[in-house]
């Protein structure tokens, strides 16, 4: 890793007395009073502590800040379950085209159409791929596109009248999961995993009942494992009246090669920010498109784009059973440029590309590490692996330490403690956008963390040591935080 | 190997429940508290409020990991540790004594028939932490 300077100044900091960027000219108004002006409750009653800065410490601040930033155009990042992969600049060309940039999400549909034109192709696209029938394209991130689908599922169930109250969601599901599902008013229900990290078929039979309204699980699931008995699960709750959901977190692992549709699914989402290539983590925002199948249509968020007989776009609005409106104008419009950019470009030979890529990165990256750390479940894995360092913890060395100790070696750490069912976890997804020489540096750099353990478990423990700031107090940050700046820290 | 108090009885979820006359105080296991690491948030029910056995009764935070809490036996609830959300660390640092959570008045004393010895929890953690 280059050296970096090490700067860990807040602007506050850098503040001096009277110091100032720009003279502004005499007011050439009459001053008023503020307090003439506003209610007293909302006059402070001292001047705000701005930072009194030049502006060459402002730029040289955020300047310096910014080179401490650590993303995938600078760094392999093989958190698992995020699919960091590289986000190709075409997509940002795209998405500042004036046409689309400029252009107010309130211009009536006659000034629109472009931008209505990409919007209702996207959506055929990812249904498409999804084999899914209709695509909302307003969830904002994955999380509200689960909320929509339940919501869905559940206008579904009482429009049969039918009062369904809860959900059913395996142990290895991602967070979100359960939550999105409580939101919904829905209560959950956890089902336990098989020994094989699958859904376990006599748990799930043992709680179909009439009082479940879904089935929601991640196909391949958090274990990076596809759920082989896919079809049965499927149609055993189908035959009891219970919807089945797909979380789409995983969905790189399959694009082209199958669809969740034809798997049986009823709804599922797609995280552009993961799979098509949108910007992700402090990039974002997120954009959670949800699709369903056609008994479900009637249900889709509001506005819902449509073409007419003339080949026109239009937002219809005239839809009685919607779930309603759920974010602000009609979705993270710029990222459903990108994402449309990105399938485009790739079209559907590069598409299926990305998913055999995927598998077949995070295979390399399983079996150069099988031998030195416990893998959590027999035979190959889909686009992530999921390792156990709970031999390493026998050392004293544990999958946290072994995270930090990656820092120093110059790469992300994988997800760790993630799926909660395996002890020690540790989440690498490659994705398909690295090489083999970058799979070998980060699989030489772990294998020599293993190594470590045995001998000095002490490198770990400490690390890192080569980062900006050393390990950070997390207990204390999550039970005492510091939100924001105050005048009396300083 | 973490501690198993003999006179507690426990439940797979790895809480305890101590029963004296008609009441259980009911809190997580040593073994429990060492898992999830770090405690940072602890969220309990208010007295007068009814659990059910093997249903959730409130959540445990880590800086791991976010944890459901299951009621060993069913009743209602008669008092709660209100020390617990300013000093969540006491689970950590004493979860079977001031890091105890609830106390819930028994509906149905005889479910504590349905829960775990000290000798079978034991052997259970044994198991887990192989």
């Amino acid at each position: 890793m280059t050296a970096r300077p090490s700067y860990d100044k807040l602007i506050f900091e850098l503040s001096s007395p009277g110091r100032f960027a720009y003279s502004l000219p005499a007011s050439d108004v009459p001053v008023s009073d503020v307090a003439t002006l506003l209610p007293a409750e909302f006059v402070r009653p001292a001047a705000p502590e701005l930072p009194e800065v030049s502006e060459v410490d402002v730029v040289r601040h955020y300047s310096r800040l910014s080179q401490l930033n650590y993303g995938v155009d600078t760094h392999f990042y093989p958190l698992g379950s995020c699919t960091m992969k590289y986000n190709p600049k075409v997509n940002e060309d795209m998405a500042r085209l004036p046409g689309f940039a400029r252009l107010h999400p309130l211009t009536p549909e006659a000034g629109s159409q472009g931008a209505l034109a990409l919007m209702h192709e996207l959506a055929r696209d990812l249904g498409e791929i999804a084999g899914m029938d209709h695509v909302s394209l307003q969830p904002a991130a994955g999380a509200q596109g689960e909320l929509a689908g339940v919501l869905m599922i559940r206008a579904y169930h009482l429009s049969r009248g039918e009062r369904r109250h809860t959900v059913l969601i395996p142990d290895s599901a991602h967070g979100t999961n359960p939550a999105s599902v409580a939101l919904a008013g829905f209560s959950v229900v956890q089902l336990r995993s098989d020994d094989h990290g699958e859904v376990d078929l006599a748990d799930l039979d043992r709680h179909l009942d009439e009082d479940v309204a879904a089935f929601m699980i991640t196909q391949p699931n958090t274990l990076g494992l596809f759920e082989s008995k896919i079809h049965q699960i499927t149609e055993t709750c189908h035959a009891r009246g219970v919807q089945v959901y797909m979380d789409g977190a995983n969905f790189n692992a399959i694009l082209g090669l199958t669809r969740p549709g034809d798997l049986g699914f009823d709804v599922c989402h797609f995280n552009l920010h993961k799979t098509f290539t949108t910007p992700h983590g402090g990039g974002g925002p997120g954009s959670g498109p949800v699709g369903v199948k056609a008994h479900l249509a009637p249900f889709l968020p509001v506005p819902v784009v449509v073409q007419d007989e003339d080949g026109g776009f239009a937002l219809d609005w005239n839809r009685p059973q919607s779930i309603g409106k759920l974010q602000a104008f009609w979705g993270n419009f710029g990222m459903l440029v990108r994402a449309y950019t990105y399938i485009r470009t790739m079209g559907p030979g590069g598409l299926r590309a990305v998913a055999e890529n995927a598998v077949l990165n995070a295979n390399y990256v399983l079996k150069r590490l099988d031998g030195d750390y416990d893998r959590s479940a027999p035979g190959p894995c889909m686009h992530e692996c999921v390792l156990s360092a709970r031999r390493q913890k026998r050392l004293g060395v544990s999958a946290m330490d072994i995270a930090k100790r990656l820092l120093d070696l110059g790469f992300y750490a994988p997800t760790t403690y993630f799926p909660l069912i395996i002890e020690e976890a540790l989440m690498i997804e490659p994705t398909e956008t690295e090489s083999k020489e970058t799979l070998d540096a980060f699989c030489d750099a772990m294998i020599q963390i293993a190594r470590e353990a045995e001998t000095n478990p002490a490198l770990a423990q400490e690390a890192p040591v080569t980062t900006p700031v050393r390990r950070l107090d997390q207990t204390l940050a999550a039970r005492q935080p510091v939100l924001r700046w105050t005048p009396q820290v300083k | 190997m973490a501690h198993v108090p003999a006179d507690l009885k426990y439940t797979k979820e790895h809480e305890w429940a101590k029963i004296e006359g008609g009441q259980a105080r009911i809190g997580i296991t040593a073994f429990a508290q060492e898992q999830l690491g770090d405690v940072v948030f602890v969220e309990l029910p208010k007295v007068g409020a009814r659990v059910t056995a093997a249903k959730t009764f409130g959540v445990v935070e880590s800086v791991k990991a976010v944890s459901d809490l299951f009621a060993p036996l069913s009743g209602e609830i008669v008092e709660v540790n209100g020390e617990l959300p300013k000093k969540p660390e006491t689970v950590n640092t004493d979860p079977y004594g001031q890091g105890w959570m609830i106390v819930v008045k028994l509906s149905n004393p005889a479910e504590a028939d349905g829960l775990m010895s000290a000798e079978a929890y034991q052997q259970l953690i044994a198991a887990a932490s192989h």
